[in-house]
């Protein structure tokens, strides 16, 4: 199944991959059984010294080449700074060297490493940090406990493979994460991950701030809404838009991607999906254990999730929290824009563009046109406004304006001339294509409205006379006239 | 003619009297506020942990870099130039010029820089102490208008707020963020202060048998206990000190002094 949406290109790679971890699998017959309890064997001899490479969200540091561990020095500075956390609203972030999510980290199973964090002299505030990829007190934060100005160092080694989370943990630990403090240490396994051609590193947070979403200016943390778990904002890489415009992840038909997906919190679960794709493989929860074929996959507050997938066509994915509001209404969406060949085969996009009208059956008008023929003029126009507000207002709005280019107006609209057909029409069959109405070029779809002859009658009289201040009435057998 | 002139002149002199008395209430060196004590019960533990709390004085304002050089002047052994390096580490007073001294935009802002030992040093020559942890602790719970603000409006949001907005590049001058019930200012929003038994929150506290509930607290960061876990404001103070040795010295953390109330 998984060599079919591989290339022949791919193939071979496949299928070095499947020999090395026949070979993985042999070895670890003896030794390494994923299974045994204890990862002591990965106490093994360091091998020199290198300076870790940080890099900022959305890059991720090269893959290691080296095939044995070695001492690993890695330096994190802890910055606390205000910056947008949406278009024209800024916030008081503390994060992990400069950036939300903090520097992404890569070191080897079973590296030594030792860690420095400096907590800038300009911060207000102590800070520490507890590595989830550490085995030890705090994963850390207990020894990297830093006043403003001062630095402290430990050492681990690492003995899990995985994608780990990091995090400060000091006194309100909420709040440091609620303000940005985390980011992603992997520590990949002896064997390597399987190369693909183009990585990312996406984190999705949650903030809460005392304006809701929107609200421009500095916007202080608001424990209360924290507590409540209610964030205003929940978005990819600290800020709404990290990663859609010109911050865009980019990729091109027929790639590889892979996306180290984490989760910092404070408070929400994040149920991760690529809107157009499916992820053909991902590391649960960040671990060793790898899933084939998955739409959503869940990403822990204080979590992390490794998801692999080829980009067979173009188009623009998004990458979504499919706890949906989140996505469209907090911020937490990103776009993976592909460029490249299209394959019809795999997607044909829009083949014939065009209305779906209901059928005959469904359209049907539901009462019968005689109910309304007892109404007074004036009761009429009543009904006809009750009608507009049900059928028509979403789009054209209460008062009749429309939507600038979007959808037409009704009030004071040149489309109500004498031709009462023309009015007729799209109510009872639809309309679509390119219109005319006060000189602005319309171009937008309009479904036909489930009414009755009689009802049609109203509303348009209520759009004419009413609207349009015309003289003009339309009667029901007008309507049924036009009807198709 | 005259009259008008009589007027005229005892009205001058009625405004130049109140805007020396504006002067004196609004910031005098070393001027003290009086305390009534009372009972405090530490915001990470219950109730059973109520603490007395004798009558006592505490500086109106933060010792000002201005009252630190008067300071130095009288006690050269702890300039920047003589201090010995068991009292305070390489920062100290590096916001000052190079032997001493600094720019004069900063006479009237908390001096900074500071090590607990000279912080310590400093009110002892002026015959005070600094306050326990306790003591700043309940200075610190009073609101504008009553002892315990905390119940007042917007008053843990108001101090959250200051807390967490980021260093300026120089601390404003004292006497401008907040003034309190009790005539104190600053006690939040501008610096972090000194406390006498500034590291005796992660201690095993000789008198209680509770100390691991009190570890966790800064283990995992929350207490189970505390008496009120939405005060995070008390949490990054606590957090700040428990940061912190005797000879450090941070960019905004300073001092200022208390005395008992039976030593007037």
């Amino acid at each position: 199944m998984e060599q079919h949406k591989l290339t022949s290109r791919f193939i071979f790679i496949f299928s070095l991959f499947l020999l090395s971890g026949l070979m993985a699998c042999q070895r670890s017959d003896k030794t390494e059984n994923k299974e045994s309890l204890g990862r002591e064997h990965n106490l093994v001899e360091i091998i020199g010294e290198e300076k870790a490479i940080l890099t900022s969200p959305p890059f991720v540091p090269p893959p290691i080449a080296r095939k044995h561990a070695t001492k690993v020095i890695i330096d994190l500075e802890v910055i606390e700074l205000e910056q947008e956390i949406a278009d024209g609203v800024s916030y008081v972030f503390w994060t992990f060297g400069g950036t939300v999510p903090g520097s992404f980290i890569r070191i080897r199973e079973g590296d030594y490493v030792e860690f420095h964090l400096k907590n800038h002299p300009d911060n207000k505030l102590p800070h520490n940090i507890d590595l989830h990829a550490v085995t030890g007190q705090g994963g850390g934060a207990e020894a990297t406990f830093a006043a403003p100005g001062y630095e402290a160092v430990f050492n681990f080694t690492a003995l899990n493979p995985g994608l780990f989370v990091y995090h400060c943990a000091t006194a309100p630990v909420g709040m440091h994460i609620a303000n940005g403090m985390y980011g992603l240490i992997l520590v990949e396994p002896k064997e390597g991950l399987l190369k693909v051609d183009k990585e990312f590193y996406v984190m999705q947070g949650d903030f809460y701030t005392e304006g809701s979403y929107g609200e421009s200016g500095l916007q202080p943390f608001d424990m209360n809404k924290a507590i409540k778990e209610q964030p205003d904002y929940v978005v990819f890489n600290g800020k709404v838009g990290a990663l859609t415009g010109e911050n865009t992840l980019k990729a091109k038909a027929g790639e590889t991607v892979r996306l180290f997906v984490g989760n910092g919190g404070p408070n929400l679960v994040s149920s991760f999906h690529v809107i157009g794709e499916v992820f053909d493989n991902v590391y649960m929860e960040g671990g060793s254990l790898k899933n084939h074929d998955i739409q959503t996959t869940l990403v822990p507050a204080g979590g992390s999730a490794i998801t692999e997938f080829k980009v067979e066509i173009p188009g623009d994915f998004i990458l979504v929290d499919h706890s949906i509001f989140r996505a469209f209404n907090k911020g937490a969406l990103g776009i993976l824009e592909v460029d490249g060949e299209e394959n019809k085969l795999i997607y044909s996009g829009k083949s014939e563009p065009g209305i779906y009208q209901p059928s005959a059956e469904a359209g049907k008008p539901k009462k019968k046109s005689e109910e309304t023929f007892a109404l007074t003029p004036e009761q009429q126009l009543a009904l006809g406004e009750k009608l507009y507000k049900i059928n028509c207002a979403a789009c054209h709005l209460n008062d009749g304006n429309g939507v600038t280019n979007i959808f037409p107006p009704l009030k004071n609209s040149d489309y109500f001339n004498k031709d009462i057909t023309k009015a007729i029409a799209p109510v009872v069959n639809g309309l679509s294509g390119e219109i005319t109405v006060n000189g602005q070029k319309y171009n937008s779809v309009m479904p036909k409205q489930a009414l009755t002859d009689a009802e049609t009658a109203a509303v348009l009289n209520y759009v004419y006379q009413i609207m349009n201040e015309s003289k003009t009435t339309v009667k029901p057998e007008d309507v049924k006239k036009v009807r198709k | 003619m005259h009259f008008n002139r009589i007027i005229f002149i005892g009205l001058g002199l009625g405004l130049a009297f109140s805007s020396l008395k504006g002067q004196q209430t609004s910031y005098s060196d070393g001027e003290m506020a009086f305390i009534p004590g009372g009972n405090y019960f530490p915001f990470f533990s219950g109730k059973e942990d109520q603490e007395k709390v004798d009558p006592f004085y505490i500086d109106r304002f933060p010792v000002t870099n201005r009252e630190f050089e008067t300071f130095l002047a009288d006690h050269p052994q702890w300039s920047k130039k003589n201090i010995k390096s068991l009292f305070a580490d390489a920062g100290y007073l590096k916001h000052w010029k190079q032997d001493s001294g600094f720019e004069s935009d900063i006479t009237m802002s908390p001096v900074v820089f500071v090590s607990w030992f000279a912080a310590q040093k400093y009110c002892e020559c002026m015959g005070k102490r600094l306050p326990t942890t306790t003591e700043w602790e309940l200075v610190a719970e009073a609101g504008k208008t009553r002892p315990d603000g905390r119940n007042e409006e917007g008053f843990t949001r108001l101090i959250l707020g200051m807390a967490s907005k980021p260093n300026p590049a120089t601390h404003p001058e004292v006497g401008k963020t907040l003034l309190n019930y009790y005539g104190v200012w600053d006690m939040h929003g501008l610096i972090w202060e000194w406390t006498y038994d500034f590291n005796s929150a992660l201690g095993t506290g000789g008198s209680r048998s509770d100390s691991n509930a009190e570890n966790t607290l800064f283990c995992g960061g929350g207490s189970g206990k505390a008496k009120d876990v939405d005060d995070y404001a008390a949490f990054l103070r606590h957090a700040l000190r428990s940061s912190l040795k005797a000879n450090y010295t941070v960019s905004n953390v300073g001092f200022r002094c208390a005395k008992d109330a039976d030593k007037p």
